[in-house]
């Protein structure tokens, strides 16, 4: 058993050595990022609807111990892994080509996002990193650090509070226009390197734009609903 | 039609190139892309001066020799052809037209506007082929049953005349269109799939040492290339890697 496991691990290094293995795991990281996104949208939405069940599920959230302490750390690698890979393919892509042509029509054969996924990328990662300091580092800050005592009910007054400054609704609400645009090539592509066969391709095309338009849409909803309410 | 072309000029792999301006005169909306070239060609010579080198053979879109970044676009701006079938009815009177070699570390320039592709043959000769003795015994083709949509797929694949303009447009210069059809036209097939694992591990390694890029599903492969091979070639190349590291 164990040699058919030393096996496979030799076995999943040298796929991933190549550059299809490569692509795959940035796209399995992608697929778990957006499953991640879709389940945070959905509690946040509850914001909007109701303050007591937005407070349950952030509390179960905030103290389950599955969730704190074994999704959350894998959802940290996800994050990292799939801003670190997606860097590092940007510069061996950038071996690669190694020459410039003097006149390029790009417009004419892609999309804009597919050629820019790098830079809505860095945008994203920007964002990511105000959502961090607003948000988690004061959680980690409340439960792990100055250990406050427990309160079920304070998750809905602290993201409220958060919508109070029109300059930080705003970058939200830009950050998620360039969401949705790195979701709009990044959705159906991460399920193309995956293998996803021809039959399916009009169905990926309509899920992906639902989603990539949705979602972010939805984000920016509850930012501006919580701004202009309270 | 009055012309000025804008082409890159290039002695040899060592040295630097630079876009270089030509004025053309007389050229025939008629004629296809390659003549005006060869006109142009014929007045260099005739003032002494050094021919552009471009490649070419067939002339008819079969051979995949000629290449040519035509303003901004592989092969020109046209769907679905070869930079031989492109025609001067395509511009307009007085345009200014720029004209580059593919670009791609993996796709050193020789000269001027040739490029060595080399790199695709020894992709195919990695692996891109079946195994079968042809001195005499082979049996037809045709008494082995193939469902039609595979056959249709594998034929479409087989298209593929290793032009390179998928390499060329890619912002990655990625060569998996390219790679995804050879795969693709013997893993559908009955013939090919008894090396299937071996072939796509061989080929896609390969294709890595060769210093190709990698894909980002932009599509741009798709659009460029004059045969039409499509994005799932890429997919069903992928698909054969995972199955065959797993059986590996």
């Amino acid at each position: 058993m164990l040699l058919i496991f030393v096996l496979q691990l030799k076995m999943m290094k040298s796929f991933l050595l190549t550059s299809i293995g490569k692509k795959v795991a940035m796209a399995i990281s992608a697929i778990f990022l957006m499953i991640f996104l879709l389940q945070h949208f959905i509690i946040n939405i509850t914001s909007v609807f109701s303050e007591d069940i937005f407070n349950m599920l952030s509390h179960f959230m905030g103290t389950n111990f599955l969730v704190q302490f074994i999704l959350q750390p894998i959802l940290i690698f996800g994050v990292i892994f799939h801003f670190v890979m997606g860097f590092y393919l940007e510069i061996q892509n950038r071996r690669a080509t190694k020459y410039e042509y003097e006149k390029v029509r790009g417009g004419a054969n892609s999309t804009w996002m597919s050629r820019n996924m790098i830079w809505s990328g860095l945008v994203i990662l920007s964002f990511l990193i105000l959502h961090f300091r607003d948000f988690w580092i004061p959680e980690m800050n409340y439960k792990y650090v100055e250990f406050l005592p427990d309160d079920p009910n304070r998750y809905h007054h602290e993201l409220v509070e958060k919508f109070q400054d029109p300059y930080k609704v705003v970058f939200y609400c830009i950050s998620f226009v360039l969401l949705s645009l790195h979701l709009l090539h990044g959705f159906s592509s991460s399920l193309k390197s995956m293998g996803t066969n021809k039959s399916y391709s009009s169905s990926v095309k309509n899920l992906s734009y639902a989603y990539s338009i949705g979602i972010p849409l939805g984000f920016c909803f509850i930012a501006i609903f919580h701004y202009l309410t309270h | 039609m009055k012309l000025t072309l804008k082409i890159w000029r290039q002695k040899n792999f060592e040295t630097k190139g630079r876009i270089v301006n030509y004025k053309i005169d007389n050229i025939s909306p008629d004629m296809s892309f390659l003549e005006m070239l060869d006109v142009l060609n014929a007045d260099l010579i005739s003032k002494d001066e050094d021919p552009v080198s471009f490649d070419h053979d067939c002339r008819e879109g079969i051979c995949g020799s000629c290449s040519l970044f035509i303003n901004g676009q592989a092969h020109g701006p046209d769907r679905r052809i070869t930079t031989c079938q492109l025609h001067m009815r395509k511009f307009k009177d007085g345009d200014t037209i720029y004209i580059e070699p593919f670009r791609a570390k993996a796709f050193p320039v020789i000269k001027d506007l040739v490029v060595d592709r080399s790199a695709f043959d020894r992709i195919q000769q990695s692996g891109g082929y079946i195994s079968v003795n042809t001195s005499g015994n082979t049996q037809d083709a045709n008494s082995i049953p193939i469902n039609k949509d595979n056959a249709d797929d594998a034929f479409d694949a087989a298209t593929c005349i290793g032009c390179g303009a998928c390499v060329a447009t890619c912002k990655n210069s990625s060569a998996m269109l390219f790679v995804g059809a050879k795969v693709s036209q013997y893993s559908l097939l009955p013939q090919g799939q008894t090396e299937a694992s071996r072939r796509v591990i061989n080929m896609v390694n390969q294709m890595d040492l060769e210093g190709f890029g990698n894909c980002s599903n932009t599509g741009a492969c798709e659009v460029e290339c004059p045969k039409g091979i499509s994005l799932d070639n890429i997919a069903r190349m992928n698909r054969e890697l995972m199955k065959a590291s797993i059986k590996k």
